[in-house]
């Protein structure tokens, strides 16, 4: 502990030197670093900030220092993140390379492949996407169609992708693909690494109800991919993509206490736009409501904190796999709530009369209905949780 | 009083709802949307509308109205919100007729209701001065000058703001901010200098605006009731608007949850139905109870405006409370169910959701509606 102190004083002073007073407040989606060959630096203050965290080694900073990581502890990588977070400091890089797809190759990927793309991460020069989900495989995942063909020495993918986030942006896309069509769906899964400027590859966005167009549908015409792109073995690829979608969940769980959005918190919202009498809240029903909000979230951020203690001391519990449930349904009631406390303030679509911070909370009410959705939605949460922690018995599976 | 509707209704019914999907289909609305249109409602739609009868449909037949009550208007709107038909039917035939209805003198009801009934004129309420709806809280000034009066103050929120010709606008002529006493209501024109206007895009696409009153002097044959006396009017005008509200949100919290419903029947996920799922049935089958419960109010509310007033007051509370509580959860639902592709702007069950917290907000919220049933309650 004492050790952690002394890394603590540390790394406050370091960031205190190194953080740009630019990069210390909330940022809005254009401000967001993605790295990758297409992507470029918001700001020069972000590119310094970036920079520096990379040379520093804690854009990743649990990940090996050989691959370019700080070769940090449980610990001490979450040090790092609540001074980040105290000073609020922005994130330097954002991606799924980083979030999903570098620890799940650190655990199955080869030391080629490591070599080669673990580092790319880290230092922007990489943006990913994620090619899990098809037309006719959302919650069912493991019946995907997308297939891969073995031609000795590369494998001809043709398929489609679809609600794969940024693609348009991306340089590589990592598929589930089908490798095998005689056995048990899960066992005929291959995982794949793609490059998106392979010939064959094609995307098409997919507008939003929050307005944007983050998703796509991604389409693959003959293409061919290197057999060394094969990231685990062959038909093996259904337990990769079930550790990747630990770390998925585990970032979704967490995204309501880390919202890249400025937007304002529900206390704050209450403050601005309700009326006081004597320290209380006069709406008796919205006082309520809050009050429901903040509880469920003190009583998340225990278990955030529980579950940390747990990991680190060995101890397994059921909480984890309730966190992206509970996490992503909280932020659903959390945008819910600043509507209701904005009344028809917090319903501008676009234009005049209302503040950017008021528009933003609308697009970001749209934009958490989906979170319950993505990831496993929030029925397949619950599926798991009465399956692997309950034991209760199965439906048979047509 | 029966809780069902009569032939005549369900008639009207069904040609509400042939006429919608010809005429106002939700590619309309998503049309009016994309395009950006400047009135923001088809005026051909209107007219078409007004030939159906429908901007009359509450007014007597003396004034050249249909006279169907309003559980006429509440079939026609609750269709109206199946398809999210924009239009100034709420605004104008429901709330901006029933105030000239209930408060208008007869040189008033002689001259504008035969125009609101061919659907020529139309009218907007301007009430709402903060976020909240507090139908009190008016801090806009009607000041009595020589035969009239002088306008000054703020609205928001005002639906068809822009778009309608004249505007009922609820302003003080004495006590003080937060008193139901001393409200005046007065019909302003549109274009009367010192008036202007700031259409607001909101989150359902439909018509809404601020409005700024700058010295706009409005003649004695403007006031609508008695001066002072505007909460007498305001307050049933804005209990007919809930419940006829309430009628479209359930038309576009069933249709929401009827897509939702077929969608279950038709979309495999592990080889089978995801409709078959009881996580899902019982969800979906909890909503169609709430929609039971939500239908009777609605018709006992309809009815009440027309045939027992006295209840109306609680009626509407409950309504509009119970309303807003199932068209968010049904519209909630109907996303959640519909997986990735509800989350696409291409899909409708969007607009729905969007629509529904528009109406949400619409002459008071759930709390609202909450505090004020218990108030009547007495407790
Ligand atoms: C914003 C967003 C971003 C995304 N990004 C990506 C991405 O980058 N890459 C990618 O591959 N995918 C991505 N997805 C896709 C996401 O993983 C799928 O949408 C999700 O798995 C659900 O699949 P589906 O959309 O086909 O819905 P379905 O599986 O068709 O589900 C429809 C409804 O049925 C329910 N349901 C299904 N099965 C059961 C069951 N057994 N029991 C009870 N209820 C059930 C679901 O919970 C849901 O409510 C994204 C999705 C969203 C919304």
């Amino acid at each position: 502990m004492q050790d952690l102190d002394e890394f603590r004083q540390e790394v406050r002073q370091w960031l205190e030197a190194n953080c740009p007073p630019s990069q210390r407040q909330p940022i809005t989606p254009p401000e967001q670093y993605w790295g990758g060959r297409r992507g470029s630096f918001p700001s020069e203050d972000a590119r310094i900030w970036f920079e520096r965290m990379r040379d520093r080694g804690w854009i990743a900073p649990d990940w090996p220092t050989r691959y370019g990581g700080g070769g940090l502890s449980d610990r001490e990588s979450r040090v790092i993140k609540q001074e980040m977070q105290r000073i609020r400091a922005r994130t330097p890089l954002y991606g799924i390379g980083l979030w999903m797809l570098g620890p799940a190759l650190l655990e199955y990927g080869n030391e080629a492949q490591k070599q080669r793309h673990i580092r790319a991460i880290i230092n922007g020069e990489s943006r990913w996407a994620q090619g899990y989900s098809e037309p006719g495989a959302g919650s069912d995942l493991a019946s995907l169609q997308c297939r891969a063909q073995d031609m000795g020495d590369h494998f001809l993918v043709n398929g489609s992708k679809i609600w794969t986030t940024a693609a348009d942006k991306c340089d590589w896309i990592f598929c589930l693909v089908r490798t095998n069509t005689e056995v048990k769906k899960q066992e005929g899964i291959s995982f794949l690494l793609i490059d998106m400027d392979d010939p064959g590859i094609s995307t098409t966005p997919i507008a939003l109800i929050s307005g944007e167009s983050e998703f796509c549908q991604t389409f693959f015409d003959n293409v061919k991919v290197p057999k060394e792109n094969l990231v685990g073995e062959l038909n093996k690829g259904w337990s990769v993509a079930k550790a990747l979608l630990v770390h998925e969940r585990k970032l979704m769980a967490e995204m309501g206490s880390d919202s890249p959005r400025k937007v304002v918190a529900p206390n704050e919202a209450a403050r601005k736009y309700l009326e006081f009498d004597n320290g209380r809240i006069t709406d008796a029903q919205l006082r309520s409501d809050l009050v429901d909000y903040n509880m469920q979230m003190h009583a998340i951020a225990l278990t955030h904190f529980r579950t940390f203690e747990e990991k680190a001391s060995g101890v397994r519990s059921a909480a984890p796999l309730a966190m992206k449930y509970l996490g992503t349904e909280a932020e659903k009631t959390k945008s819910e709530l600043l509507l209701a406390i904005m009344g028809s303030r917090g319903l501008g679509w676009e234009g005049e009369g209302f503040t950017t911070e008021e528009l933003d909370t609308l697009r970001l009410w749209a934009m958490s209905k989906a979170m319950t959705i993505a990831g496993g939605s929030s029925e397949i949460q619950l599926n798991v949780i009465a399956k692997s922690v309950l034991e209760l018995p199965q439906q048979a599976e047509k | 009083m029966p809780l069902v509707l009569n032939e005549e209704q369900r008639l009207l019914r069904d040609t509400a709802r042939e006429f919608l999907a010809g005429n106002a289909p939700v590619a309309a609305m998503r049309k009016l949307r994309d395009e950006r249109d400047a009135l923001g409602y088809d005026a051909l739609l209107w007219r078409k509308m007004a030939e159906l009868g429908w901007a009359s449909i509450i007014l007597p037949e003396a004034y050249g109205g249909l006279d169907f009550g309003f559980l006429g208007l509440g079939v026609v709107m609750e269709e109206c919100g199946r398809t999210l038909a924009a239009s100034p039917l709420f605004a104008s035939a429901a709330v901006g007729a029933s105030a000239l209805l209930l408060g208008g003198n007869s040189e008033q009801k002689a001259a504008l209701l035969p125009q609101i009934a061919a659907g020529e004129l139309t009218l907007a309420l301007a009430l709402e001065e903060t976020h909240h709806h507090r139908p009190t809280h008016i801090s806009t000034t009607a000041v009595p000058e020589g035969e009239g009066f002088v306008l000054n103050g703020g609205k928001t929120f005002v639906l068809d703001g822009h778009s309608a010709d004249k505007l009922i606008v609820v302003a003080r002529s004495s006590e003080d901010d937060r008193n139901a006493q001393g409200l005046t209501l007065l019909l302003v024109d549109r274009q009367t200098p010192g008036l202007s206007c700031q259409r607001t895009v909101m989150a359902d696409s439909r018509n809404a605006a601020n409005l700024r009153f700058d010295n706009v002097r409005v003649g004695a044959d403007c006031l609508v009731g008695e001066a002072g006396q505007g909460w007498a009017i305001l307050e049933p005008v804005l209990d007919r608007g809930r419940v006829a509200l309430a009628a479209e949100m359930m038309g576009c919290a069933l249709e929401a949850f009827e897509r939702t419903v077929a969608y279950l029947k038709q979309r495999e996920q592990f080889g089978v139905p995801i409709g078959s799922f009881q996580a899902l049935q019982h969800r979906a089958a909890q909503m169609q109870a709430d929609i039971e419960l939500c239908r009777s109010v609605l018709l006992q509310a309809l009815s009440a405006v027309d045939e027992t007033p006295e209840q109306l007051p609680m009626l509407a509370s409950l309504a509009k409370a119970k309303l807003n509580e199932l068209v968010k959860r049904v519209t909630n639902e109907a996303v959640q169910m519909h997986g990735g592709i509800g989350v696409t702007d291409e899909m409708d069950i969007g607009f729905f959701l969007k629509r529904a917290r528009v109406t949400m907000q619409v002459f008071g919220d759930t709390g609202f509606h909450k505090d004020r049933y218990a108030t009547l309650c007495g407790y």
